[in-house]
């Protein structure tokens, strides 16, 4: 019974608009980067292509220094099969294949391509399927994988193993994610501005290529001139089964569990994926991608990219190559203001703060925000919690924030995963309301982390226990063997009469 | 008067011997041994410097009382703190005649020089060396324990302790310090920064 | 913290205007001696001052500690208090946001266990008064402890609705006719019904500011005036209206102020439900079958112990679970 009315409304959603627990409503800031046109960033002078996409594996390198490669062409591929291909960004020359500082929490190194423009940007073969409506699914996925489609949401995750793992749940409602909810994030909003059209092909492919009955594109209430630019798409493509629909502009609605639970009114289980629910998201930056790999055959080279900021002059949004070092999109939208204090890759949220703008722009790249020293609120210090329960009421996901973060202070990391650390999506929702300033999510990012670590060594011990007690078990056995043995033959030897002609073993005086 | 009284007593003496002969039947709990609890515990190195063969005999040796909680390196500070707080002892320092908490590293054998006189593999408490008599032999890196039992019998010496480069895998985000009293973490680096604009 | 000193700021003005400037001295005591012993205490714990002086949480325990007192306390009432609220309540437990209890509650159990005669010498509004206490006066007898030549305490002083009620009912009358004295106003006491009204506009405005949770003073008052109704529907004679109750003593600063101190509190809004309602059901209980006249104080405290186990059978259902 239960079951019937949980699939009755992951088929009707949309129909209805939800609630979920908690969120802010935040000053967008949208508008500083919305004024102008995306505009295309000129080539620059140096690439760095990082060969691993954030913690995954890093790609084996086709190309040698030296090499000249073209646009598109594919300079690595990843040992796992679904991950695809790494490509140049533009045509040019490998100049070196090094560590260079790469964009990640860490700040570490990672081994990068770094390509010489020769200017002329000019494409290596292309290989459109032009009748993606009669080709088998399988042709479109291939296609997919092999243009390097990750999730351009933020989580990287590969387009083609996202959509192979969802075809096999069976999916009939395909949801492209246009609530782009973060504040000053407005790359998502000009693409669906400007290329509306390009985003509905990407989303009836990806619904070929699913086989979903209907297809919803959620934005969120306040996009206005995105409505009318993707109902004008809509009716020019003549699709009925995909629908529109207009979400609360409620931070953070453009979570993929938040926005299930906006259109259908369901929580995705614990441990589950929506596919699971008969539900796919993908972000429409991804769809609009997905178009331009099987209709033009072109891979994932470049991105749009939010610069915003109070530290940054002229605000605005720009289409980048991949591997762009970040200095570069600053200086095109007129460098640096005064008090420009910290860089920020992603959002105020959820984004984490960059060592350098000598990083490369990489795929998961949304947004690049220049903080300004009064954005950074110095001399608000940190005080004990005193558990006034605001961080609870704003959670999405229905944590006490407050217990977790005492647990994780207190090392009792088991505890704060029965209390449900791993469902925290890190929104950052607590640590804005938090009156005493404690940095809750990096507490929790750190619990989480320290977790796993915790939970590896334990497997690991676990392992090398049993390999232990098997190998004292094998001795033991080989043990008990050999004297068996022994007394068996002993017990031959004595057992046998003495042969005239002396046994082995009787050593003639 | 009295029989009923008795009666009433025996009838409420047999009702309560009944529900609790149920309850210990239904509420069992298999004890757990305190040298099992122990050895959960520790570090399953099997490395030997407690001077015991491996773990679980030194985790029975604590459990009888004949061993201290401070005589296994690899646990460190931290594995004497979780013991103590299993045995309700003071945590204490770690005895330094059985050695000194090192980082986790892994054997790695120079496959150049490895003469293939499986010594080594007799060694390895937990099966992690791959090789045959006369042939090239190799860790499994991802059994290894870090225990060093190996370099000991090696007759060339090719064996060595890596610890392993730390790159995105092993990165992890730091504890949290008072972040917002701070200055920026991260200001952006002035030389970085194109000429003019700073 | 600051918003909570103001939100008390037109319950302070409205005592003072009905029982005269006792309160205020009162405050300044309580302040003063509680700033004393958080200051030692930081030192004492090498805790950065500024910071924690700043935040003006021994403040506000000063000033609920004070609102509880009789105007004219002796001055050591307010140290012991302040002792017990801040070096033991507070620093001993590990400082702000780690006590078990609320601070200003145990100080004001300790010198109303220890000092019960210091504890009652309340004075009635000064409009039925029959002396008038000037602020000298006043200010001489919290000092010394002596009133003005020619005056006794029994004099100056007057029952509580609450003691006085009490007393009748013992003596055989019943509630309506205890009513007729002249400490009674319309719906609680005289003057205190009114200081009772400014504390809730002063806690509705800091709901509305989202400093305090609605759950607590809903389900206290809601919990007293339920119960409250229960007894005066069984036994009008010696139970007082619902609405008396919430009118009478300390319920309504309980419940914007007290029992909503989140530190000592329930941190889950159903848990919060429960400590609210909680505190309102011992203080009717203690009201009407224990020791004392009022028994906000020792329901808070009592519910402050509880809270931990509510807040652990409290615990929202996480996401996709």
């Amino acid at each position: 019974m239960k079951q019937d009315t949980a699939a009755e409304l992951a088929r009707n959603a949309g129909k209805r608009v939800f609630h979920f627990h908690g969120g802010l409503r935040l000053h967008h800031h949208k508008q500083a980067s919305c004024k102008v046109a995306v505009q295309t960033l000129a080539i620059p002078p140096r690439l760095y292509i990082p060969l691993a996409q954030n913690a995954g594996p890093a790609a084996q390198p086709l190309v040698t220094p030296g090499s000249r490669v073209l646009k598109g062409q594919q300079l690595a591929r990843f040992d796992e099969p679904s991950l695809g291909f790494v490509h140049a960004p533009t045509s040019g020359t490998v100049v070196a294949i090094a560590r260079q500082p790469v964009t990640h929490q860490s700040g570490l190194e990672g081994l990068c391509v770094v390509l010489k423009p020769d200017g002329l940007d000019r494409w290596t073969q292309l290989d459109p399927i032009e009748h993606w409506r009669s080709v088998d699914a399988e042709v479109i996925l291939q296609r997919l994988c092999e243009s390097g489609l990750v999730g351009l949401g933020g989580a990287v995750f590969p387009t083609s193993k996202k959509v192979d793992e969802a075809r096999k749940s069976g999916i009939h409602t395909l949801i492209l994610n246009g609530a782009e909810c973060e504040p000053y994030i407005s790359c998502d909003e000009m693409l669906m501005r400007e290329q509306p059209d390009k985003i509905v092909l990407g989303a009836l492919i990806l619904q070929r290529a699913v086989a979903a009955e209907q297809v919803i594109i959620a934005i969120e209430d306040q996009m206005g001139e995105v409505f009318s630019a993707l109902q004008a798409a809509l009716s020019r493509a003549d699709c009925t089964d995909v629908r529109l629909v207009r979400v609360t502009t409620i931070y953070p609605d453009g979570g993929e569990k938040q926005l299930i639970q906006v259109l259908t009114g369901l929580e995705v289980p614990s441990g589950c994926r929506p596919p699971e629910l008969g539900l796919l998201c993908h972000n429409v930056a991804t769809a609009a991608a997905v178009a331009e790999a099987v209709t033009e055959g072109k891979p994932l080279l470049q991105r749009i990219v939010t610069v915003s900021g109070n530290g940054v002059k002229r605000p605005s949004n720009l289409l980048a190559l991949i591997g762009t070092p970040i200095s570069n999109l600053v200086d095109a939208c007129g460098g640096y203001t005064e008090d420009a204090a910290r860089l920020v890759l992603g959002g105020p949220m959820m984004g984490y703060a960059l060592a350098s703008d000598q990083n490369p722009v990489i795929k998961a790249a949304n947004c690049i925000l220049v903080l300004s020293q009064r954005d950074v609120q110095p001399g608000q210090a940190e005080m004990p919690c005193i558990r006034c329960g605001e961080c609870a009421r704003v959670c999405p996901a229905l944590l006490l924030p407050q217990t977790l973060n005492w647990q994780i202070r207190n090392d009792l990391l088991d505890q704060a995963t029965d209390s449900g650390l791993g469902e925290c999506i890190e929104c950052g929702c607590c640590d804005y309301v938090c009156p005493s300033h404690i940095p809750l999510v990096d507490w929790f990012r750190f619990g989480k982390s320290e977790h796993n670590l915790l939970s590896k060594a334990r497997a690991q011990s676990e392992r090398a226990r049993d390999r232990f007690e098997a190998r004292e078990a094998r001795l033991e056995q080989l043990r008990q063997d050999r004297t068996r043995r022994m007394n068996e033959k002993k017990q031959a030897l004595q057992d046998r009469p003495p042969s005239p002609d002396g046994a082995p073993g009787r050593g003639q005086p | 008067m009295i029989s009923l009284a008795l009666l009433s007593l025996c009838l409420f003496g047999a009702a309560c011997g009944l529900g609790l002969g149920w309850a210990t039947k239904k509420f069992r709990v298999e004890p757990t041994s305190l040298a099992d609890r122990i050895d959960q515990l520790l570090p399953q190195t099997q490395c030997g410097q407690c001077s015991y063969t491996g773990c679980r005999p030194y985790a029975e040796a604590i459990a009888t009382g004949q061993a201290e909680i401070n005589q296994c390196p690899p646990g460190g500070a931290s594995g004497i703190k979780a013991l103590a707080g299993l045995l309700g002892r003071e945590p204490m320092q770690l005895n330094p005649e059985n050695g000194m908490e090192k980082p986790v590293a892994i054997a790695v054998i120079d496959e150049q020089v490895c003469i293939g006189c499986t010594l080594c593999i007799q060694a390895c408490p937990v099966d992690a060396i791959l090789g045959a008599t006369k042939q090239m032999h190799t860790v499994i890196a991802a059994e290894c324990t870090g225990c060093e039992l190996c370099i000991p019998p090696c007759p060339v010496d090719c064996i060595v302790m890596k610890v392993p480069r730390p790159g995105w895998d092993a990165w992890r985000p730091p504890r949290p310090v008072m972040a917002r009293v701070l200055p920026p973490q991260h200001p952006l680096p002035e030389h970085d920064a194109p000429a003019g604009d700073m | 913290m600051r918003q909570v000193l103001y939100a008390l700021c037109p319950g302070i003005v409205v005592y003072t205007w009905f029982f005269g400037t006792g309160m205020l001295m009162q405050i300044l005591l309580a302040s003063a001696f509680a700033l004393l012993f958080e200051t030692l205490m930081l030192k004492v714990r090498k805790q950065p001052l500024a910071l924690f002086l700043n935040d003006g949480s021994a403040i506000v325990t000063a000033v609920l500690f004070a609102l509880c007192l009789p105007p004219l306390a002796p001055w050591w009432i307010a140290c012991i208090g302040m002792f017990f609220a801040i070096v033991i309540t507070k620093h001993l437990y590990g400082g702000l946001g780690y006590n078990v209890f609320n601070p200003a509650m145990v100080g004001y159990a300790v010198v109303l266990i220890s000092f019960p005669q210091a504890m009652t010498q309340w004075l009635p509004p000064m409009a039925i008064a029959p002396v008038d206490i000037g602020f000298l006066d006043g200010l001489r007898s919290i000092l010394t402890g002596h009133l003005p030549a020619g005056l006794t305490w029994d004099a100056v002083t007057q029952a509580t609705p609450l003691d006085a009620i009490r007393s009748s009912v013992a003596n055989g009358q019943t509630v309506a006719e205890a009513r007729h004295l002249a400490t009674f106003g319309d719906v609680g006491g005289r003057g205190w019904e009114w200081v009772a009204n400014a504390y809730a506009a002063g806690g509705i405005w800091l709901i509305w500011q989202r400093v305090i949770s609605w759950q607590v003073p809903t389900a206290l008052i809601g919990s007293v005036f339920l119960l409250g109704l229960a007894g005066f529907v069984l036994d009008p004679g010696s139970n007082p209206s619902p609405l008396q109750h919430i009118f009478y003593g300390a319920v309504v600063l309980a419940a914007f102020f007290i029992a909503t101190d989140p530190v000592s509190g329930c941190t889950s809004p159903h848990g919060r439900l429960i400590f609210g309602a909680g505190v309102g059901i011992l203080t009717l209980i203690i009201r009407r079958w224990g020791a004392y006249p009022d028994g906000v104080a020792f329901a808070v405290l009592l519910m402050n112990m509880a809270a931990p186990l509510i807040d652990r059978y409290t615990r929202p259902r996480i996401y996709g679970h």
